[in-house]
């Protein structure tokens, strides 16, 4: 009950047992966002394919029947009861190197996804707010990586440097950036125009402050659809590059990796490259169907009939 | 001619709901029970299967020249009742019972094909905003052809009609006129361009929804003056949604109140506006400030109930001074008396309890002598190369309200962005306290800032919506004075009991309050600090008429009781009438006329402020006595 409580945890969503409120649940406003997406068909479809594949990928390793790397059975063997989707181009298990070859890819996925939303936001947010020089500077730069295509740019670190994991998660993100800063600039500066960032500039607030108290928390929406959709990006980039040869090193299983290995065996077993390729399809478009169902939520056009109305009706008199 | 088949009949039953009197002849529009309700249906139907009704029970009938006044506050179903007279629902919402006759016509059962051909040239719509309802792209000539287009054969000569209409919106009928765009026009004529493409097929029927509201007070009567000609010339029945009693007062014939989805009192305007019966009318015209005497205002507490969450009987109830224990668990229904309908089950207790007659505000005398705790000298400003202000002297005397009056774009809002340090492109040389003031904010001492405090237009965009109240009304607290968090969290708390707001509101967000709580939140983060000089910017016209009495109640209270200064800056001459001891009046960024409030109300010298004067619309009806 005291004046600048802390932030309730956003761990609380909306109260599930009584929906019609939710509406009202106003704590985290992007949270019930996405608790209204997810109740949308086409949210809830989205979110359903995303789920299916991150459980594979997370669960997977304690389901694998076999050792990923063990050669148990002949090159290309049709699949049969011990080896459900036969054999990959060294006679290894393709189940247990599916279920294997996940993890490490979302989870590389999600950091170079955060590396990207981190610092193309970072720099979006400051050259909206401070305007003249620094925005000419930060956003020439941005105009500059950007006037390379993603997959080049990371191919010419990782040509230079060779494969490394870290390398790159960091040449993923950083490709990101210069995308998600020019979304992220245009949607602060609006924001940066609201009489409520006027408010704290004549309380003397700096700069670095209103941009972290007042513009950031209201570039939630934006940047979860940026998350999402750079997610998708970073997962279709690191399988293209494993497919390409800049994966991890050999032995270990990727699913962008297997694409490359067994296609050469496409016409003796089909299910070691269709398996994970069907995995990263369901990923990116249930990502970005998910996403999509978020953005339109958040813009109104799925709303909740009732808040739809009311705000129409209750909204100020003059904009 | 309007003589058409007049449902006499039909609309008989004095019963069936809120009709000012039977169908005479001539009845161009007869609404029956029309109800709108949540939308059912929609995808996710599974949560609202039972749509609760947004508006219900709404009867009423237009005859043929007249013009219906439908006003009530923001959320009581203004703008959705008149959307359906077009057989329209926004989206979420559906027309789920009643007619809408026009002409014997009922719109709601025609088939969608047919429903198209009737809209635009039978009935027609202005909107609210003209420059957002004109497409920018398109020239005015193409957007006035088009109508006529969509409907082919409903006038013989296009061309001609065109040119005939907009003499009759007093627009110049010249080519010229008709090659510029949108953006080329001024407000007035934008709206006049309306209100030609509404009349060019000569309908039966014309909705206009606040079609005034963003014009400035002289626009405004000329528009209205021109919507009266032409609803008179052509027959048409007309009706007028407006939140602004004094703008319908001196428009329409009849007039519709409506409150929480219900029409709670209709009948003739003298009558309605003279001597309401129903006690939430006679809240509305309490609330509104007069220009011609320094009024106390009395606004309406409290808030209206959103569909779904009506109380069991009647939905005023919990704002009702008369209220018994009997309007809290009985539906009233529509009485009739005196000429009019009242949904009220206490007409007689209320209509006893003769009107107190608004009482006036003594006691105001400017407190002069004293060094002024602001001025301004020779004040000059713009964005870019174009001057906004010019040369603007003003004086702020300590302890006293100075009002500063202006039209859209005299000057206004940039002369209190120049004070607090907002536009720091300015010359000239303001004074506070003895001290200059340097230009922009960040230049200045925090202390400084800390004792002129500014309170925004729009309470919607000044909270920021991430953060609790509290949070709010705290960080002044922490930016200025550096206080610790448990004597924030205390001075907080006090600071909205101040303004009228419980300790359950800390915890809430921006979007859970109301536009007049809102308000009040921003009040208190400004006067958390205890400043010297507050300067009100518009701070009321966001809200309804009721909702900006309290807001003004409260402000006059707490300034004299902490003896700041305060200046309040406003458009609404009469508002400001009830607030300030002096005046200036600011006219293309200069100051044209200042003194005293009521010499400059009472005997303007300046031609502009004398025209202002005579054009701001007043609510007066003899009989409230």
């Amino acid at each position: 009950m005291a004046a600048a409580a802390p932030e309730v945890p956003p761990g609380r969503p909306a109260p599930a047992g009584a929906p019609a409120s939710a509406a009202r649940a106003g704590r985290h406003p992007w949270l019930s966002v996405l608790w209204t997406a997810a109740r949308t068909p086409r949210g809830a479809a989205g979110l359903a394919m995303a789920v299916l594949v991150v459980l594979v990928a997370l669960a997977g390793p304690v389901f694998a029947p076999h050792s990923p790397n063990a050669l148990l059975t002949l090159t290309f063997a049709k699949p049969s009861g011990q080896f459900p989707l036969g054999g990959d181009e060294l006679g290894r298990d393709v189940l247990s190197r599916l279920l294997d070859g996940g993890r490490l890819l979302l989870f590389m996925a999600a950091v170079a996804t955060a590396i990207g939303i981190v610092a193309g936001a970072a720099a979006g947010i400051s050259a909206a707010y401070l305007r003249g020089a620094p925005d000419g500077i930060i956003m020439r730069s941005v105009d500059v990586i950007l006037s390379f295509p993603q997959l080049v740019f990371a191919l010419l670190l990782l040509s230079l440097a060779g494969p490394k994991s870290w390398l790159i998660v960091l040449a993923v993100g950083v490709s990101h950036a210069p995308a998600v800063a020019r979304v992220i600039r245009s949607a602060t500066l609006d924001v940066a125009e609201r009489d409520y960032v006027k408010v704290a500039e004549l309380q003397g607030m700096r700069p670095v402050k209103v941009m972290a108290r007042e513009i950031l928390p209201n570039l939630i929406s934006p940047l979860m659809v940026e998350a999402g959709l750079r997610l998708t990006y970073s997962i279709v980039i690191m399988a293209g590059l494993a497919f390409l040869g800049f994966g991890q090193p050999p032995p270990a299983a990727n699913w962008g990796t297997m694409i490359n290995e067994n296609r050469v065996g496409l016409p003796l077993n089909p299910w070691a490259v269709i398996a994970p390729a069907v995995l990263i399809a369901l990923l990116t478009i249930g990502t970005n169907t998910f996403t999509d169902a978020v953005a339109r939520v958040a813009i109104g056009v799925d709303r909740r009939p009732e808040e739809a109305a009311l705000v129409d009706e209750l909204g100020p008199e003059q904009a | 001619m309007p003589g058409h088949d007049a449902p006499g009949a039909s609309a008989g039953p004095a019963a069936d709901g809120l009709s000012a009197g039977p169908a005479a002849d001539g009845v161009r529009l007869d609404v029956s029970d029309l109800e709108v309700r949540l939308g059912r249906g929609h995808r996710d139907s599974r949560v609202y299967r039972d749509g609760a009704d947004v508006v219900g029970e709404v009867s009423f009938a237009v005859r043929a020249g007249q013009v219906l006044g439908l006003v009530g506050e923001s959320g009581s179903g203004k703008t959705t009742v008149v959307l359906a007279l077009l057989g329209h629902s926004r989206r979420g919402l559906r027309i789920s019972a009643g007619q809408v006759k026009v002409d014997g016509v009922d719109l709601l059962r025609l088939p969608p094909a047919e429903l198209r051909a009737f809209r635009g040239a039978r009935v027609a719509y202005v909107p609210q905003d003209p420059s957002a309802a004109l497409n920018p792209a398109l020239r005015v000539g193409t957007q006035l052809r088009e109508a006529m287009r969509v409907h082919p054969g409903v006038v013989d000569d296009p061309e001609g009609r065109i040119l005939e209409v907009l003499r009759e919106v007093h627009l110049e009928a010249s080519p010229d006129l008709l090659r510029r765009y949108p953006h080329q026009l001024s407000g007035g004529q934008q709206q006049r361009v309306g209100l030609a493409m509404a009349f060019a097929c000569r309908p039966s029927l014309i909705v206009l929804d606040e079609p005034t509201t963003g014009l400035d007070v002289s626009t405004q009567r000329h528009v209205l003056d021109t919507i009266r000609s032409l609803c008179r010339a052509y027959g048409v029945a007309a009706v007028y949604v407006s939140h602004d009693l004094a703008v319908v007062g001196g428009l329409v014939s009849e007039v519709a109140v409506m409150y929480s989805g219900r029409i709670i009192e209709i009948g003739p305007t003298a009558r309605v506006f003279g001597d309401p019966l129903h006690p939430y009318t006679r809240g509305l015209l309490g609330a509104v400030p007069s220009p011609l005497m320094a009024a106390r205002l009395t606004g309406i507490d409290g808030q209206p109930p959103r569909p779904g969450r009506r109380p069991a009987g009647c939905s005023f109830a919990p704002r009702c001074g008369f209220a018994t224990d009997e309007c809290r668990s009985d539906q009233p229904a529509p009485v009739h008396v005196d000429s009019r309908a009242v949904r009220c089950l206490r007409v007689t207790q209320v209509r006893a309890d003769a009107g107190r007659a608004p009482a006036a505000v003594g006691g105001l005398a400017a407190s002069g002598g004293e060094t002024p705790v602001l001025s301004l000298r020779g004040v000059s400003a713009g964005y870019g190369r174009k001057a906004v202000l010019s040369g603007i002297d003003l004086d702020v005397p300590a302890e006293s309200c100075v009002a500063v009056v202006g039209e859209s774009g005299s000057g206004k809002t940039t002369l209190a962005r120049c004070i607090v340090g907002l536009h720091g492109n300015w010359t000239g040389d303001i004074t506070f306290e003895g001290a200059p003031l340097a230009a922009a904010a960040r230049d200045r001492p925090r202390q400084v800032l800390r004792r002129v405090q500014y309170v925004f237009q729009n309470p919607y965009t000044s909270l920021n919506p991430r953060k609790t109240v509290g949070q709010i009304v705290a960080q002044p607290l922490e930016q200025y004075l550096r206080l610790r968090y448990q004597e924030r969290s205390e001075r907080a708390a006090r600071a909205l009991a101040d303004v009228s707001l419980g300790a359950d509101f800390l915890s809430r967000y921006p979007d859970q309050l109301s536009g007049g709580e809102r308000q009040r939140v921003a009040i208190a983060r400004a006067l958390v600090v205890q400043p010297d000089l507050l300067i009100c910017d518009e701070v009321t016209s966001a809200l309804d008429v009721s909702v900006q009495a309290v807001i003004v109640e409260l402000l006059r209270a707490l300034v004299a009781e902490r003896r700041i200064a305060m200046i309040f800056i406003t458009h609404n001459l009469a508002l400001m009438r009830s607030i300030a001891q002096s005046v200036a009046v600011l006219r293309d960024g200069a100051v044209v006329e200042s003194g005293p409030v009521e010499q400059v109300l009472e005997h303007p010298a300046d031609p502009y402020t004398i025209r202002l004067m005579e054009d701001v619309p007043k609510l007066a009806f003899p009989g409230a006595s």
